[in-house]
């Protein structure tokens, strides 16, 4: 099966890259942008077939490695 | 004074860390990342700068999690002392020897310049060579200093006095101006300037040899 990770700043934290985003996007035109949140996304290929065990896999690679919990959050898909 | 400097791929300034400490008077081992254990008898982990492993997933979660990490951990649980420098000091907060973490510049911009640093505290074996307060001149040169911890963290370093060294001039967005943090026992400090860089007389500024300095001369004491 394969997991999706989404990693983004936590909510409070300075995000300087998404506000360059915001920015070039107002440079553009769209004025009616009004926040960026930059974030990564990270697929995982799992020979694991149980979708319970898969998730409790991957929110433990994220705990250990994917994410910083210090300053990100993150949620898991689980297809 | 026996240190040794962790090497990884991409680590760039592991040789200037080491010619910094060997000028000071130690007696230096490279290691490599995939090693498991730290030589014997060994009196600090140097972590230099440099961008391991790429800097993928973020600067120096990778190298945090490499063998020769766990070893450092136990390192320094045991009182052992370690040293992070730019990437290094990204590598122990990923690690969790130091709290916070290293996100991109506020300016957006890499930043190669030498700045002003106060010292904040002496009350650590590497920054006993300086006066309190004293101002020094430091290289520095990253992408991702800007150091984010949380409120009660930030307490924490402030009311026990962790802050090694501030910006005089904020250069990258870092909360309370941080420059260096010690860990609790003070003999863990993670610092983004680069001293390594500002001991030698080819050098613009030669502000990091007490640095190294009070290292040796506080190992020779114990």
């Amino acid at each position: 099966m394969k997991a999706r990770v989404h990693v983004m700043l936590k909510p409070g934290v300075l995000d300087p890259q998404g506000e360059a985003v915001r920015h070039a996007l107002g440079a553009l035109g769209y004025d009616t942008v009004e926040g960026v949140r930059q974030g990564k996304v990270i697929e995982l290929d799992l020979s694991e077939t149980d979708p319970d065990k898969a998730r409790k896999d991957v929110d433990a690679m994220c705990e250990k490695l994917l994410a910083n919990t210090v300053i990100e959050s993150y949620s898991v898909e689980i297809s | 004074m026996r240190a040794a400097v962790l090497v990884f791929p991409g680590s760039n300034c592991d040789r200037d860390m080491a010619v910094a400490l060997r000028t000071a008077g130690a007696d230096v081992t490279m290691v490599w990342h995939k090693d498991t254990n730290l030589p014997e008898g060994l009196d600090v982990v140097a972590i230099p700068g440099g961008f391991s492993f790429g800097d993928y997933l973020r600067c120096g979660a990778i190298a945090g999690r490499s063998p020769i990490c766990r070893s450092v951990i136990d390192f320094a649980n045991r009182g052992g002392f370690v040293l992070g420098v730019c990437n290094g000091f990204q590598i122990l907060t990923e690690t969790g020897l130091l709290p916070g973490a290293l996100m991109r510049n506020a300016g957006l911009k890499f930043v190669c310049k030498s700045v002003g640093l106060r010292v904040e505290t002496t009350e650590s074996a590497f920054t006993s060579g300086y006066a309190k307060d004293q101002v020094i001149s430091i290289p520095i040169a990253h992408h991702d200093g800007n150091y984010n911890l949380s409120p009660d963290d930030l307490a924490a370093l402030q009311d026990q006095h962790r802050i090694a060294f501030r910006y005089d001039a904020n250069p990258n967005g870092s909360v309370d101006n941080i420059a260096g943090v010690l860990s609790e026992n003070r003999r863990v400090l993670g610092m983004m300037p680069h001293p390594e860089r500002a001991v030698d007389p080819a050098h613009p500024s030669a502000d990091g040899q007490p640095f190294f300095a009070s290292l040796l001369e506080q190992m020779a004491t114990t």
